[in-house]
């Protein structure tokens, strides 16, 4: 049996990979799948810490964040369409009309 | 050990996929390379005696909202990153104030590493240990799901719903219908 932290680190460095993506990167549908990534991450961690404690519940609020992720991604996408006809570009620099 | 081999392989193999996504410029192999860690973590839910979450994570998320991904990148015919604004706006390549904020970043990960590096006793089983075959069944979790939490499954329902009428409504043309 795997232990516990094994889990732990693998997820951190998931996390950690995710929110680089969001930072470091200009496209908006890879920062979309960056944050499809931390999601994941912490899927893992629920996961690995409801064996722990010996219950299922850590498997029932992976199939909620599954169900809110699919939300997130149609209605993200939606909006990345809607973006791209206005501006004929993806990068989130090009929609800047709100700031000042 | 092939358990922990299984472990290492699997975990090398998401963490590298996920790598990648941030690695390169064309979204498509991003977003193959995302399917690639999803299914290493679907490896990793069987190895944590989760078969429905594995089940689900590879047709959930490998299935419909990757192809959603998918279609989306093929749709607005994959743009790339242009490689010239990529240089000029790489933070890494910002100069002062980002590198102040950089180096607190590094602090803070030495930091959490020395805090959690003194937890010891984070591997030793917590709470009552139900049965091991009864947390594997579909079954029980099927229970546990229509009973105990059957008011955050409705929610979720409706949440679908809202979710669907808003990428209809952001997606439409506008002046349609």
């Amino acid at each position: 049996m795997i232990p516990l932290s094994h889990y732990l680190v693998v997820s951190a460095v998931l996390f950690a990979i995710g929110t680089a993506g969001v930072f470091l990167r200009r496209n908006l549908i890879t920062i979309l799948l960056s944050i499809e990534i931390m999601l994941n991450a912490v899927n893992l961690s629920f996961v690995a810490f409801g064996r722990q404690f010996g219950n299922l519940d850590g498997q029932i609020i992976v199939f909620f964040v599954m169900t809110v992720a699919a939300a997130e991604a149609a209605v993200g996408l939606a909006i990345v369409i809607g973006l791209y006809r206005h501006k004929e570009s993806l990068n989130p620099d090009a929609f800047a009309s709100l700031k000042w | 050990m092939p358990e922990t081999l299984i472990f290492w392989g699997l975990s090398g193999l998401a963490i590298l996929a996920s790598a990648l996504v941030i690695g390169q410029r064309n979204p498509m192999y991003s977003v193959l390379m995302l399917i690639a860690s999803f299914g290493a973590l679907a490896g990793l839910y069987i190895q944590l005696d989760a078969p429905f979450v594995a089940v689900a994570q590879i047709i959930i998320y490998a299935g419909a909202i990757m192809v959603l991904f998918l279609f989306v990148v093929m749709l607005l015919n994959a743009p790339q990153e242009d490689a010239a604004e990529w240089d000029r706006t790489h933070p890494l390549r910002q100069t002062g104030i980002t590198r102040f904020g950089a180096l607190l970043a590094l602090l803070l990960v030495v930091q959490l590493t020395w805090a959690l590096l003194q937890v010891n006793n984070v591997d030793v089983p917590v709470g009552a240990q139900g049965d091991p075959e009864a947390l594997r069944s579909v079954r029980t979790l099927g229970r546990i799901l229509f009973t105990d939490y059957v008011f955050a499954f409705e929610a979720t329902s409706i949440l679908i719903l809202v979710a669907m009428v808003g990428a209809v409504v952001l997606a439409r043309r506008e002046g349609e219908g």
